[in-house]
C-alpha cells in the first residue's frame, strides 16, 4: 500500500518546526540555553551568598603563607612556604603514592594472573586465595590493617630494626641510605640514555631484518645487557663517584638519609596490593580469551613456547586486558584520598584539609582539588587509550 | 523564532528569581522557634568540653553553653540538636546553616572572625597550647623538645602555634596530622610521634582517656592564647546577641551569687542587678525576641558559669582543672561580663 504524498507547490518552504534539521537545531539550541542559564544561577547565587555572609572569596589566599608543617614533602617546603605550595607538596605526595602504586599493583597484579592459570595446582590455589582475600575486603580496612596493626607494632626508634648499620625500620617509619653523588656522576643517566636508545634501534633493526630474511638475534637480551650494563662498566670506570648518608639515631629519631614514613608504606602496601587483586582477574581473563586453538595451531607450527606467547596470545589478550586495567589505574589514583584517614599528606590532607581550615574557602579548595583528581584521570585515560590503539589488532 | 526567544527570556528570569528568593532567609531565631530545638555544632568526644556520656546524653563545657541558649529562647534546655563536627567540618557547617551555633573548643582569631562568615560570641574558656610527653624521657620544657615527632589534629590553630614556636626558636620537627582527636591519641600511644599538642584543656582531657595516665606529663610551657567560645553565623544580629548574652547571662549569675539552686528564693531579691537579670523588672529579653523570663530560665535548667565549669572541668570533674585564668574578674581571673541593665 503506498500514499501519495501532496507535490509541494514548488517554492514553497515547508514551515520551520516541520523540517526536522531546523528542529533538532532549535532543542538543541534551548537545552545549551538552559544549562548555561542554570551554571550562571548557581554561580552569581553562590557569589551573592557568599558576599553577603562576608566570606572571603577568590583565589588570593594562594600567595600567603601558610604557616603549618608537613611531614612528606618532594620540594623544599617550610612552614614559611604559601599555601599554592602545599597544593604543589600535595600533588606530588598524591602522585608519589599513585605511581608508585600503579607500578607495583601491575607487577603484582600480572604476577598473580599467570600464576592463577599455572598448571601447578599450589601456585593456581595460592593465587585464587590472595585474589579472593584482598578483593572482598574493603580498602579502607585494608590501609586501617596495615597502618594499625602491623606497622605500629614495630619496636620504638631506640629499639629499631637494624639492617647492617645502614637501613632502620622502628614504628616512625624506614630509613636508608641516601646517595651523593658527587661531580662526575652525569654521566651514568646519560650512558642510560645512550643505552636505551641503542636497544630501541636494535630491537628495530631486528626486527625489519626478521620481516626481510626470517633470520632474527635475541635482540630483548642483548638489550637488557646494554641497558644495565653499559652504565654499570661506566661506574666502575669512573671510580663509583658515590658516597652515602647513613641515617642515625641523633635526639628523639633518626636523622640524616631517606625517610619513607609508615603512613606512605601502609597507603602504598594497602593500595597495590588491593588493586592488584582485580588485575590478576583482568590478565586471567584476558588470557583465556584467547581461543585454546591459536595456541595449538602454534604448536602445530612447532614455534617455540616463549614464541607462542609473544607473537600470539600476548598481542590478542592486551586487546582485552587494557581497557579494564586503565579502570583499575583510575581507581589506585582516586582511592589514593583515603590518605587522610591515617594521615598521610596526600592533596585531600593537607590542601582540603588543612589548607581548606585555615583559610576556610571551601569552594574555591574543593574545586581545585576535584579538578586536579579530574586532570590526573583524563590524563591517565589519555594514555591508555594511545596505548591501546598501538596494541589493538590491526584487521585487514 | 519568537517562540524561542520568549523561552529563552522565561529562562533566564525564571533563574534570577530564583536566585533572589533563596536569598532571602527567615531569621535564625525564627526557625528555632519553629524548629523547637538549637541546633549546636559540637566535637567529635572530648570529655569536659563536649562528649557523649553513656547513656548517650552530651555533657560538657560547650554543651551548656548550648543548652543556655537552648533555655533562653525555648525554655528547655534540653532542646537542643547537637551535631558532632570534627575540627575541618566546622566552619562550613555553621556557614552553610547546618548548625546555628558552632560551640567546639574554637579558638577566636582574626582569621576565623574576619573572612569566615562567622561571628565569636565571647569567650567560655581560656586556654592556651601545651605539649605532653611521655614521662621516661625525662623532659621538662618545651625548650628541649627540637628534632621530635609531634602528633596534632589537622586544622587547628595548633598547627599554626606550633610551626611559629618551633621556628621562633629554631628547633625542627616532625608534624605527624590525624583527622580526629582519637587517632592522635591513638598516635601518641603507639609511639608514632614523642609529642601530643594540643590546648592544655584538651590535653588533660585526652589524659585521662590513655591505657597509664601517670606515664604521661603535660609541660609547663604554655606557647599561645587560646580563647575559646561559641560563635554564630554573621549577618543575624539578633541570634548574635542572644547567643553573647547567654553566655554574660552565666558569667553575671556567678558574679550576683545566683545558682541554679537558689535561683527561686533569688526572685525575691531586693538586689536591683539581680532583680533586673531574672527579668522581675522591665523585660530585658524583649530586645532578643525573648520572654523576660530568659535568664532565669538558663541559671535554673543550666546554673551558673561556676556550677558547670566545676562539673564539667573543674574539681568536680575527672579533668580538675584549677579555675586560673578562667576565674571571674573579681577573684583574679579574666572572666568578666557587662551588665544588664
Amino acid at each position: 500500500m503506498s500514499v501519495k504524498s501532496t507535490p509541494r507547490p514548488a517554492g514553497q518552504k515547508p514551515p520551520f518546526w516541520r523540517d526536522r534539521a531546523k528542529r533538532a537545531l532549535i532543542f538543541q539550541l534551548l537545552l545549551i540555553t538552559a544549562v548555561a542559564a542554570f551554571l550562571l544561577y548557581i554561580v552569581g547565587n553562590t557569589q551573592d551568598n557568599l558576599s553577603e555572609r562576608g566570606i572571603t572569596t577568590g583565589f588570593g589566599f594562594l600567595s600567603n603563607t601558610a604557616g603549618f608543617g608537613i611531614v612528606q614533602s618532594l620540594i623544599d617546603y617550610s612552614s614559611q612556604s604559601t599555601y599554592g605550595r602545599t597544593f604543589v607538596v600535595g600533588l606530588l605526595n598524591t602522585l608519589l603514592v599513585g605511581g608508585l602504586g600503579v607500578l607495583a599493583a601491575t607487577i603484582i597484579g600480572f604476577t598473580v594472573g599467570i600464576a592463577r592459570l599455572s598448571p601447578n595446582w599450589l601456585i593456581a590455589r595460592l593465587a585464587n586465595v590472595y585474589i579472593e582475600t584482598f578483593r572482598n575486603i574493603p580498602l579502607l580496612l585494608q590501609i586501617f590493617f596495615w597502618y594499625f596493626a602491623v606497622l605500629r607494632t614495630l619496636p620504638s626508634a631506640r629499639e629499631s630494626m637494624a639492617f647492617g648499620e645502614a637501613i632502620f625500620l622502628n614504628v616512625r617509619g624506614l630509613y636508608l641510605p641516601q646517595p651523593l653523588f658527587e661531580s662526575g656522576f652525569g654521566l651514568i643517566p646519560a650512558t642510560f640514555l645512550v643505552a636505551i636508545a641503542a636497544s630501541i634501534a636494535l630491537m628495530i633493526w631486528n626486527k625489519r631484518r626478521h620481516e626481510a630474511t626470517g633470520k632474527r638475534i635475541p635482540a630483548g637480551w642483548l638489550s637488557l645487557v646494554l641497558i644495565f650494563g653499559l652504565p654499570l662498566v661506566v661506574l666502575i670506570a669512573t671510580g663509583v663517584p658515590v658516597t652515602w648518608e647513613m641515617p642515625e639515631l641523633r635526639g628523639f629519631n633518626f636523622r640524616g638519609g631517606i625517610t619513607v614514613i609508615p603512613e606512605f608504606l601502609a597507603l602504598w602496601l594497602a593500595l597495590s596490593i588491593y588493586t592488584a587483586s582485580f588485575i590478576a582477574e583482568i590478565v586471567r581473563s584476558g588470557i583465556q580469551a584467547i581461543s585454546h586453538g591459536q595456541t595449538e595451531a602454534a604448536q602445530a607450527l612447532s614455534l617455540p613456547r616463549n614464541l607462542i606467547l609473544k607473537l600470539i596470545v600476548i598481542p590478542q589478550a592486551m586487546r582485552v586486558i587494557i581497557p579494564p586495567l586503565t579502570s583499575q589505574y583510575l581507581n589506585l589514583i582516586k582511592n589514593s584520598s583515603l590518605a587522610t584517614a591515617i594521615g598521610y599528606p596526600d592533596l585531600v590532607s593537607v590542601f582540603a584539609g588543612t589548607t581548606l581550615n585555615q583559610t576556610g574557602q571551601a569552594i574555591e579548595v574543593i574545586a581545585m582539588t576535584m579538578a586536579v583528581y579530574l586532570t590526573i584521570s583524563l590524563l591517565v585515560s589519555m594514555f591508555m587509550n594511545w596505548f591501546n590503539a598501538r596494541v589493538a589488532l590491526v584487521e585487514r | 523564532m519568537l517562540n524561542k526567544k520568549n523561552l529563552v527570556l522565561a529562562v533566564s528570569t525564571s533563574a534570577l528569581a530564583l536566585a533572589s528568593i533563596s536569598s532571602a532567609h527567615a531569621s535564625t531565631l525564627e526557625d528555632t522557634m519553629e524548629r523547637g530545638a538549637v541546633r549546636c555544632g559540637v566535637s567529635d568526644g572530648l570529655p569536659g568540653f563536649s562528649a557523649p556520656d553513656d547513656d548517650g546524653n552530651w555533657q560538657g563545657l560547650d554543651v551548656d553553653v548550648c543548652r543556655a541558649v537552648a533555655a533562653a529562647v525555648l525554655g528547655d534546655a534540653d532542646a537542643v540538636d547537637y551535631v558532632s563536627l570534627n575540627a575541618v567540618e566546622r566552619f562550613t557547617a555553621l556557614q552553610s546553616g547546618e548548625v546555628d551555633v558552632l560551640s567546639r573548643n574554637t579558638t577566636w582569631t582574626t582569621t576565623r572572625d574576619t573572612t569566615l562568615g562567622i561571628n565569636f560570641a565571647g569567650v567560655s574558656f581560656y586556654d592556651g597550647q601545651g605539649f605532653m610527653i611521655s614521662r621516661d624521657l625525662g623532659i621538662s620544657s618545651a625548650s628541649e623538645l627540637g628534632g621530635a615527632a609531634i602528633c596534632i589534629q589537622a586544622g587547628t590553630t595548633t598547627e599554626l602555634n606550633l610551626a611559629d614556636y618551633f621556628r621562633a626558636n629554631d628547633m625542627e620537627f616532625d608534624p605527624i596530622v590525624f583527622d580526629t582527636s582519637e587517632q592522635t591519641v591513638g598516635g601518641y600511644q603507639a609511639g608514632r610521634c614523642d609529642v601530643l599538642t594540643s590546648d592544655t584543656s584538651q590535653l588533660a582531657a585526652l589524659r585521662i582517656q590513655l591505657d597509664d595516665p601517670d606515664a604521661s606529663v603535660i609541660l609547663s610551657d604554655v606557647i599561645s592564647k587560646e580563647p575559646l567560645g561559641p560563635s554564630v553565623r554573621q549577618g543575624d544580629d539578633e541570634w548574635f546577641n542572644i547567643v553573647k548574652w547567654s553566655l554574660f547571662a552565666l558569667l553575671n549569675a556567678e558574679e550576683l551569687g545566683i545558682s541554679s539552686e537558689n535561683v527561686d528564693e533569688m526572685l525575691e531579691s531586693e538586689n536591683p542587678n539581680i532583680v533586673r537579670l531574672l527579668g522581675q523588672d522591665g523585660n530585658y529579653g524583649e530586645g532578643m525576641g525573648l520572654e523576660a523570663d530568659w535568664a532565669y530560665n538558663i541559671i535554673s535548667q543550666v546554673g551558673n558559669y561556676s556550677e558547670i565549669y566545676d562539673r564539667n572541668v573543674g574539681m568536680e570533674s575527672p579533668l580538675q582543672i584549677e579555675r586560673g585564668v578562667n576565674a571571674l574578674w573579681t577573684d583574679g581571673g579574666l572572666q568578666y561580663a557587662p551588665p544588664i541593665r
